[in-house]
């Protein structure tokens, strides 16, 4: 049977015909929709995990115990979860374990551009790179016996336009695969110096093998044509060269670590010109440049950005520069915080309060735009409270006074209450505010610890986040509507006075998951005074028109922030 | 091979048109190549999808770029215009009349252009402007604007009426399928 899938579809689509049984994951974009298609299917445990780190502790854990495992994440979660991959390519698999990354050139909805490839090969494990949706349900089964063939740890790595594409795909079978044995085997899976030493020779050995390997899959494979130009190329940029240069001949990568040293070079002696043509980081290039073989690639495309089809063209065919994709003279229109989005109320005060704030990674994020502006600092998940404590302790006690750290539930429980540990244990007068609306909401409403139900929507614990923060030592938690910013107000301005740290928790529930009133407000224009009060929290349905406030009815959800903020009583339902 | 651009402000809808057509041109014996974006540009900002399908020429690419499109579907006036570029010489653009302001707009940093349809009539030979947002609402949600649209769109594509009908009921929602047949109706029918 025939399926227009998404990448991320097809890849749950070779996980369940693979045989894998258990999977645990963290969401970010562009990985999400592997967990949730996986989730469809009921042969397969699949989870949340609270952090990239654990789920793949998880993924390893069960590919030890004998069953084939998944663990998959956006390219800035492998950092994370890189302590125990690094390790467990030294242990080695009982059944398959592949770890699934996925890389944003251009990004698209990610904070950088870093290339997984080249952390596969820091951590000497070999690495997939698939071109469209079929390969991304063949490369999965490949890579389930790759990993237990070699005895390693397996890295499939995609791009957002491979996980966000849809293209067609032939459906196969699931093979139900017995339990492996396990056996205690303490030489492999205990990871001190003794036993690691032995292991990294074997480390060693097996991606010589592995790189022999590679020279004879069908999956990196060459496509003779006009012998003049040859491409040697993987992922999303095959496509665009085999549209842009039909002409060429072309080595296409599957498996793209390590690479087929034989291969490459009977290709690279049967063409007259080679092009390296790779998005991100020159990793194929450099390689080949080692080996004595002349090449070119990014010295025409640079590293910055995605490729496509009509860069290619100009840089490697010579054909005029197509000018740009979109119209660039007219105003941009970036993201915002949804109409009755319960972060609008929080960063509205801390604007008001002119705080030094230190954000985190989530949809909150957005308040760093015009006209909240309400953002000193974002890094990386859970930053935002280490930043807050690097600042007080760099500027002093009254600096901690005049500083807030700000993150999301889901970000609090991937990687903040360990700096929270750190604040309390080092004594610092900070405040930490959890921005708390029980879910992962940037990614498209995945349920966390806090949320009260796992994957499939089935009820489950959440974490009493009060509690937590009492047990932890801390003194002042308290809780606050962000609504209420009269009261939000007075909160901020009583715990960031006082010598001591404070949590604040900002609670208000997502408003695109909770029904909104749906009654539009309107402005009243005798009593508006046209002050500007209400175009401060940057509501989208609020608009300044020359004759006053207008609120456009098609954006309103009725949540009622702009009457709180409304010094006359002017906005009202209509 | 048909290339399609749909653009729009994340939460306008887009997605679900596209989906609707991947599963269209499946269903008829074409190849299909479809992008959309996820994640934070779908929070308001703007948002685009490309839809390729053809049953002669092999597909390889999933974008489709710079006077590419064969049809721009536009569901707002200035992404209409910022996806001009798209359009090939005798494409078509088919544009939702509605105006959302973006935030730099909204907080006076720069003003919305008043001539976007005149620009985007002066840059492409067949412009085809609708008011899909009212015509959604007459038809009962004004969510349904993505399937007027698509109405209109059916009339530049080699589908029936009835394979339309049947990609549409695969799609929606049971108890949404009556509003968005009629809404389809009344783009089909302009």
């Amino acid at each position: 049977m025939k399926k227009l899938m998404l990448g991320n579809e097809a890849i749950a689509r070779g996980i369940y015909e693979a045989g894998v049984k258990v999977t645990s994951a963290y969401p970010g974009t562009p990985s999400t929709e592997i967990s949730e298609n996986v989730a469809n299917y009921p042969e397969i445990y699949c989870e949340w995990a609270p952090n990239e780190k654990v789920a793949v502790e998880v993924a390893y854990g069960a590919c030890v115990a004998g069953v084939r495992s998944m663990a998959c994440m956006k390219h800035v979660g492998l950092n994370v979860a890189a302590d125990p991959i690094y390790s467990a390519s030294y242990s080695g698999v009982n059944a398959g374990m592949v770890v699934i990354v996925a890389d944003d050139p251009g990004m698209h909805s990610s904070q950088n551009e870093q290339d997984t490839r080249l952390i596969a090969r820091a951590a000497h494990v070999p690495c997939f790179d698939p071109s469209n949706s079929q390969e991304c349900k063949d490369f999965m089964k490949i890579a389930y016996e790759i990993s237990e063939k070699f005895d390693t740890p397996v890295i499939m790595r995609t791009t957002t336009r491979i996980a966000h594409a849809r293209t067609v795909v032939e459906l196969g079978e699931r093979v139900e695969l017995d339990i492996k044995d396990y056996n205690k085997n303490p030489k492999k899976y205990i990871t001190m110096p003794a036993n690691m030493i032995a292991r990294h020779k074997f480390v060693e050995q097996r991606e010589k093998d592995l790189a022999e390997y590679a020279s004879t899959m069908e999956i990196n494979k060459i496509e003779w044509n006009d012998r003049k130009i040859g491409v040697i190329t993987s992922g999303a940029a095959y496509n665009y060269v085999k549209e842009a240069m039909p002409e060429a001949s072309v080595l296409k990568l599957g498996l793209v670590y390590p690479m087929p040293r034989k291969l490459i070079e009977e290709f690279a002696n049967g063409v007259e010109k080679l092009y390296i043509i790779e998005d991100m980081e020159p990793f194929y290039e450099d390689t080949i440049k080692s080996w004595g073989i002349d090449c070119s690639g990014k010295d025409k495309t640079g590293l910055q950005g995605e490729l496509f089809e009509r860069k290619l063209e100009e840089k490697f065919c010579g054909k005029e520069n197509a000018g740009p994709m979109e119209t660039k003279d007219i105003p941009v229109r970036p993201p915002v915080l949804c109409p009755g989005c319960p972060h609008r109320g929080l960063y509205y005060v801390l604007g008001k309060l002119k705080l030094t704030v230190c954000s985190d990674i989530g949809c909150y994020t957005l308040g760093a735009l015009a006209p909240l502006s309400s953002v000193d600092t974002v890094l990386c998940m859970g930053a935002s409270i280490g930043m807050a404590h690097g600042f007080e302790k760099a500027r002093g006690k009254e600096q901690a006074k005049k500083t807030v750290a700000v993150l999301g539930d889901s970000t609090f429980c991937h990687s903040g209450m360990t700096g929270l540990l750190n604040m309390m244990y080092n004594q610092s007068w900070g405040t930490v505010i959890i921005a708390d609306n029980s879910i992962t909401g940037m990614t498209g409403h995945q349920p966390n610890p806090s949320t009260g139900f796992d994957i499939h929507g089935n009820p489950a614990p959440s974490i009493d986040l009060v509690k937590l923060c009492e047990s932890m030592g801390i003194k002042n938690v308290r809780i606050v509507d962000p609504f209420n910013v009269k009261e939000l107000e007075q909160v901020l301005r009583e715990e960031t006075a006082k010598d001591e740290l404070s949590v604040v928790i900002s609670r208000r529930p997502c408003a695109l998951i909770v029904k909104q009133p749906n009654t539009p407000f309107a402005c009243d224009k005798e009593k508006c005074r046209n002050c500007g009060m209400c175009m401060k929290i940057g509501c989208p349905a609020i608009i300044k028109t020359e004759t006053g406030i207008r609120i456009d009815e098609t954006q309103c959800v009725g949540c009622g922030l702009c009457k709180n903020v409304c010094p006359f009583g002017a906005l009202d339902v209509k | 091979m048909f290339n399609i651009v749909i653009v729009g402000v994340g939460g306008q809808g887009t997605l679900l048109a596209s989906k609707i057509l991947g599963q269209l041109a499946l269903e008829n014996d074409y190849d299909v190549r479809v992008s959309e974006v996820h994640g934070m540009s779908q929070r308001g900002g703007s948002v685009v999808t490309y839809v390729r399908m053809s049953n002669d020429e092999k597909l390889y690419s999933t974008l489709v770029e710079q006077g590419q499109a064969d049809v721009v579907l536009a569901f707002e006036n200035l992404e209409a215009l910022r996806a001009l570029p798209y359009l090939k010489k005798d494409g078509t653009i088919i544009v939702n009349t509605q105006e959302i302001l973006p935030m730099p707009v909204i907080v006076g940093a720069t003003k919305y252009p008043e001539d976007c349809i005149d620009r985007v009539k002066a840059g492409a030979n067949k412009v085809i402007t609708i008011d899909a947002t009212k015509i959604a609402t007459e038809c009962g949600t004004q969510k349904a604007a993505n399937i007027v649209l698509l109405g209109v769109l059916a009339k530049t594509l080699p589908f029936t009426h009835e394979q339309w009908m049947d990609a549409i009921e695969k799609n929606v929602k049971p108890k949404f399928i009556e509003i968005n047949k009629a809404a389809f109706d009344r783009g089909y029918n302009l």
